[in-house]
């Protein structure tokens, strides 16, 4: 724990002196984004609320660029750190511009009255989260999506260090979701503001942190960069799934397989066999995918979708025994399809699995081709 | 937005004019109509020159202009009494009346009555001022016991109700057997009158709700950080625990003035904070805050012209015409909060 900017030192959160999770030690950059997933009522939200003072702790301190947030005073701590809640907040006849500029609190006057220069910094953060056209509009009045841009705007013009944000995409469908999240990309790498938010997306969540906080409800159990923490048995243990998958690769998320021997024999490369895997999947038909490089596309969903798959090492030629496992395979099968397949120097025998497939000696005929 | 913030200024603007405006109308035409009815340029005459006949000099100066004023300063109060709870309770449909604070005030105000009535012959405006502010805590304590266990709003709101019924009941039993000649004078004030009220009640109630007024206006700031909620407002920086318990204190201070003064009133508290937000079409605090006062003694000072002249020479309670205005205003409030979902 070096020169971290913030810092969670043996931090212990729970509600009403009961502790839900102890030991959290974490160490984060300035300008980094940290998110927190795990399955729902782990206690990412109680981690957020501890840290932004909403929250008494149990134990533990947490030091901002040295100093401890829960001994500042709340003055001095919200011009360091803003929050963009879960909750959803029905202010009465207010403007977005009254919300956004709510976030100058800490900076304005006795009677909170906005100078020309609060007024710029709110029109600023609303430029910063393309949301200028909605100054007039009545708060109640806009979507969930503008809603979420809104508060993140009236967190921005606060000019915080640190930016803390409780499932912020939720509720917002994929478009605003990803427009949210490239505007905290964008403001944490200019801006140099620490985000600590939680995400339900995973899929997301590896591609927009720089570090990931995993809580599953007893314990952290794994911290670290998106790439140690995104690997499927983690991601199995912590959302306790049995009957799905998770591909790290693209994280994303694939139902359970066709259970069974394979009914149907895939062909294919380069991607062309993925339609027909998901076809097959919806169907619930067990069947068995190759000869696939282990560097296709094609092959990384198979791994996952397919009962059966015949791999062989990259750039290799395909070697005997994998030919004789591939026919076999594909002998049981009762049909064959040719998904398309892209011959080159390496992979000619591929050419003698779909010759041998057309042959009606065996007992699979062609089948259709997708 | 400088467009927008012109339009958003012209429209207080216009707002405060015509409260202004009614307000003086007001305070003449009540002035002008009673048992004796005195001319405009006479009443003129009489405030600015004091000059003029004797008896509607003195029917002006020491009855009418107290209680047309007092009208005025306990409107104003129970108004912004009113504002504050809703903002406490985050909850549009709380006042001093619905929560049962007004209740809690009469009671303690009606044992002090009788117990100094009994003794001493005479109550101080400050004792009852004291005893009213007593009984307003208590009730909000027992309010806040209440909203600690349930979050509900609707509950609380139960919970203000039948509170605010024990207080009457304890209050009406004492009343009951009470001696003949502090009944007089509790009967009428618990069903809340402006009448009968002297210079020096003015001054003690103007000075009282003037310094509760001034320190509600400097906390329009953290109020208005409060109306995000109590999570964003801290966030902000306010120091939620000592707001919260200003907010109390102000709020129990205005309510406990009107009703030591003239008894519980009804709906005020409700439907005035609401209305005043609707014309300025904002809830900043900055502008809700001086415009609920001036809602409220415009809304009080004209509930007691028609509770003085509707059925003159009978005078209704005042609660009875401030509940066939205000009760309307909430029930609409509440049809429009369903639509709004």
């Amino acid at each position: 724990m070096g020169d971290y900017y913030v810092k969670l030192k043996n931090l212990v959160v729970g509600y009403n002196g009961k502790p839900l999770l102890s030991d959290i030690n974490v160490g984060i950059g300035r300008g980094e984004i940290v998110t927190l997933i795990g399955p729902n009522g782990a206690g990412k939200s109680t981690i957020l609320k501890s840290i932004s003072r909403q929250l008494k702790l149990l134990g533990g301190s947490v030091l901002m660029d040295g100093n401890n947030v829960h001994e500042l005073s709340y003055k001095a701590l919200s011009r360091k750190m803003a929050v963009v809640l879960t909750e959803r907040m029905k202010p009465e006849l207010m403007t977005c511009h009254d919300v956004v500029a709510t976030g100058r609190y800490p900076y304005t006057g006795r009677l909170g009255l906005l100078t020309a220069e609060d007024e710029r910094k709110v029109e600023e953060a609303m430029e910063a989260v393309h949301a200028e056209k909605l100054g007039c509009r009545d708060f109640g009045a806009i979507s969930d999506g503008q809603r979420q841009r809104v508060l993140l705007a009236r967190a921005i013009c606060q000019e915080p260090d640190i930016i803390l944000l409780d499932e912020p995409t939720s509720f917002l469908d994929i478009r605003h979701k990803l427009e949210l999240l490239a505007i905290l990309r964008r403001m944490a790498k200019e801006k140099q503001i620490t985000v600590i938010m939680s995400l339900h997306e995973i899929d997301l969540a590896e591609k927009i942190s720089d570090r990931i906080l995993c809580v599953d409800g007893d314990a952290i159990s794994h911290y670290g960069r998106p790439e140690e923490i995104f690997k499927e048995e983690v991601i199995r243990e912590l959302y306790g799934i049995d009957n799905g998958f998770f591909d790290p690769c693209f994280g994303s998320i694939e139902l359970p397989k066709p259970e069974g021997e394979p009914e149907v024999f895939v062909l294919s490369s380069c991607g062309t066999g993925i339609p027909v895997y998901r076809r097959l999947q919806k169907e619930n038909i067990p069947f068995a995918a190759g000869i696939l490089y282990t560097n296709d596309v094609d092959y990384r969903l198979a791994r996952l979708l397919a009962s059966e798959v015949i791999a062989e090492e990259p750039f290799q030629e395909i070697r005997e025994e994998t030919f004789e496992r591939a026919l076999a395979v594909m002998k049981r099968c009762k049909r064959v399809i040719d998904a398309g397949v892209t011959v080159g120097p390496c992979n000619r025998r591929m050419e003698e699995l779909l010759k041998a497939a057309e042959n009606p000696a065996g007992p699979g005929t062609g089948g259709f081709s997708a | 937005m400088d467009m927008e913030k012109l339009k958003r200024r012209s429209r207080y603007a216009l707002v405060f004019a015509v409260l202004s405006a009614a307000f003086f109308v007001i305070i003449i035409w009540n002035i002008n109509t009673g048992n004796v009815h005195i001319s405009v340029p006479e009443i003129f005459k009489i405030l600015f020159l004091g000059s003029g006949d004797t008896t509607e000099y003195s029917i002006i100066w020491k009855i009418r202009l107290p209680r047309i004023l007092m009208a005025a300063i306990l409107g104003g109060a129970l108004s912004l009494s009113g504002f504050l709870l809703q903002t406490f309770f985050e909850n549009p449909i709380a006042g001093p009346f619905v929560l049962g604070i007004s209740s809690g005030a009469k009671m303690v105000v009606a044992l002090t009555m009788i117990y100094f009535m009994g003794r001493f012959k005479a109550v101080s405006s400050y004792t009852l001022i004291a005893a009213a502010f007593i009984g307003s805590l208590v009730s909000i304590g027992f309010i806040l016991l209440f909203s600690r266990r349930i979050r509900h709003m609707a509950t609380l709101l139960v919970a203000g109700i039948m509170i605010g019924y024990i207080c009457s009941a304890i209050t009406d039993f004492v009343v009951t057997f009470a001696e003949d000649s502090d009944i007089v004078n509790l009967h009428g004030w618990s069903l809340g009158s402006f009448s009968g009220m002297s210079w020096s009640n003015v001054a003690i109630a103007a000075a009282v709700i003037g310094v509760a007024f001034v320190f509600t206006f400097l906390l329009s700031k953290p109020i208005g950080a409060y109306q995000l909620g109590e999570a964003y407002a801290q966030s902000m920086g306010v120091n939620i625990k000592a707001f919260r318990v200003m907010l109390i204190l102000l709020s129990s201070v205005l309510s406990a003035c009107v009703t030591a003064f003239a008894g519980p009133i009804s709906f005020v508290g409700i439907a005035v904070p609401f209305l005043i937000k609707r014309c300025l079409n904002t809830s900043k605090p900055l502008v809700v805050i001086p415009g609920t006062f001036l809602g409220g003694a415009v809304f009080c000072m004209l509930c007691d012209l028609i509770a003085r002249m509707a059925f003159a020479p009978t005078e209704l309670n005042i609660s009875t015409v401030t509940s066939v205005f205000g009760a309307p205003v909430v029930i609409v409030m509440m049809l429009r909060r369903q639509k709004g979902r």
